[in-house]
C-alpha cells in the first residue's frame, strides 16, 4: 500500500475546519491543539481519518482539575485526548476545557471502543460526564461512592494521623468492628 | 503440647478438656487462602519450604472460608474490598481468628486516604497485629505463635459468657 506524504496537522485542520482551533502550543516537540468542547469528536475524527494525518490510535484520555484558580483558563476542567499515528510515528494532543457546573462532553466511544474504560475512569474520579457513553458507571470505586476523589476540592485524608499526643482522642472515635 | 502426664505404657493420656481442645485448635489451624497485596508474597514465603508454616500445623490454606478458621489479612484493604472481607469473615465457621498482617492491615500504614480502610479492625475483630512493611516470615510466624498462646488461654468456662458462642 502506498503511504501518502505526511501533512502538517495544524495547517490541514485550519484548512478543513476553519474556526475550530483556539490555539496551538508547541512545547518540547509536542503539539497541543486547544479546541471547543462541542467540536471534539469532529476534530478527532478528522485527525484520525484524513490521509496524511491518520492519528489512528487513542493512547489516552486524561482530565485535569484546575481548581481553585482557573481564572486564566476557559473552564475548571481540562480534558486532553492523546492521539498517536502508527503510520507516521508521531503524536498530537487535543485539549478542551469544561465548565465547573455539570461538566459534559461527547463520548469518544463512537470512534474508538477503548475510550469506554478511559471515560468511565474519568467519570469515576473526576466527575465529568460523557454524553452518549454506552455504560456511564463508576469503574474503580464502588457504586455507592459519593463524590469524585481526584477533584481538588475532595477531602484528602480520611483520618487524622495518630501521634502519641492525640492517639487516645482518635481511638475514641475510631469505628471498631463488633463481632 | 498440652499433654500433662502419661501413665505407664497403657496408651492413656490424662489432661484437662481445655488443654486438649486448645491443643487441637492450635495444632491444626487452617488459614484462609486470601492475600490482598505485597504482604501476601511474604505469607507465601512463610508457607514455602524455607520457613514452612506446616511446622505449626498450617500446611493447608483453604480456598473456602467454610473450611478455614484463621484469616490472615495480608495487605491493604480498600473500601471497595471491605464488604468482601467482612463477608468472608462471616462465612468462616466458629471458632475463628484474625491476624492483621503488616502495617496496612493494622492501621492502613502510609496510606492515609479516602480509598483504604484505616485498619481492618474497623470491619472485623482482630486478634493479633503484626508490624512490618511487609513483615518478614519470622514476624508472621511469631504472630501465629502469639495467636497460639492466646488460644491456649481459652477456657471452656468462658464460652458460656463469650458473645461469639452465645450468638452461634
Amino acid at each position: 500500500m502506498e503511504i501518502s506524504q505526511a501533512h502538517d496537522p495544524v495547517a490541514s485542520l485550519r484548512a478543513a475546519l476553519p474556526d475550530v482551533l483556539h490555539s496551538v502550543t508547541e512545547y518540547a516537540g509536542e503539539t497541543t491543539l486547544e479546541i471547543d468542547a462541542k467540536n471534539v469528536v469532529e476534530v478527532v475524527r478528522y485527525l484520525r481519518d484524513t490521509q496524511g494525518l491518520l492519528y489512528n490510535f487513542l493512547s489516552d484520555i486524561s482530565a485535569v482539575d484546575y481548581y481553585p484558580d482557573y481564572s486564566q483558563r476557559p473552564g475548571r476542567f481540562g480534558v486532553a485526548y492523546h492521539l498517536y499515528s502508527m503510520i507516521y510515528n508521531r503524536r498530537i494532543r487535543v485539549k478542551i476545557y469544561l465548565d465547573e457546573d455539570a461538566p459534559e462532553v461527547d463520548t469518544m466511544t463512537t470512534l474508538w471502543p477503548v475510550a469506554d474504560f478511559l471515560e468511565r475512569e474519568i467519570f469515576d474520579l473526576m466527575g465529568i460526564n460523557f454524553r452518549g457513553h454506552p455504560n456511564m458507571r463508576r469503574l474503580l470505586l464502588s457504586d455507592d461512592w459519593s463524590g469524585h476523589p481526584l477533584r481538588r476540592d475532595y477531602p484528602l485524608g480520611y483520618e487524622t494521623v495518630q501521634f502519641s499526643f492525640n492517639a487516645e482522642q482518635i481511638m475514641k472515635h475510631k469505628p471498631f468492628a463488633k463481632d | 503440647m498440652g499433654v500433662t502426664s502419661k501413665l505407664g505404657n497403657l496408651g492413656v493420656v490424662t489432661t484437662s478438656l481445655d488443654v486438649a481442645i486448645n491443643w487441637a485448635r492450635t495444632g491444626a489451624m487452617w488459614p484462609l487462602l486470601f492475600g490482598l497485596a505485597c504482604c501476601a508474597i511474604e505469607m507465601m514465603a512463610t508457607q514455602a519450604s524455607d520457613y514452612d508454616m506446616s511446622r505449626f500445623g498450617m500446611e493447608l490454606n483453604r480456598a473456602s472460608p467454610r473450611q478455614a478458621d484463621l484469616m490472615i489479612v495480608a495487605g491493604r484493604v480498600s473500601r471497595k474490598m471491605a464488604p468482601v472481607v467482612r463477608q468472608l469473615y462471616d462465612q468462616m465457621s466458629d471458632p475463628k481468628w484474625v491476624i492483621a498482617m503488616g502495617d496496612c492491615a493494622s492501621t492502613s500504614g502510609v496510606y492515609n486516604n479516602y480509598a483504604l480502610v484505616q485498619g481492618v479492625d474497623e470491619i472485623i475483630p482482630v486478634d493479633v497485629y503484626i508490624v512490618g512493611c511487609p513483615p518478614r516470615p519470622e514476624q508472621l510466624i511469631h504472630g501465629v505463635l502469639t495467636l497460639h498462646e492466646k488460644i491456649k488461654q481459652d477456657r471452656i468456662s468462658d464460652w458460656a459468657t463469650s458473645s461469639e458462642m452465645l450468638k452461634a
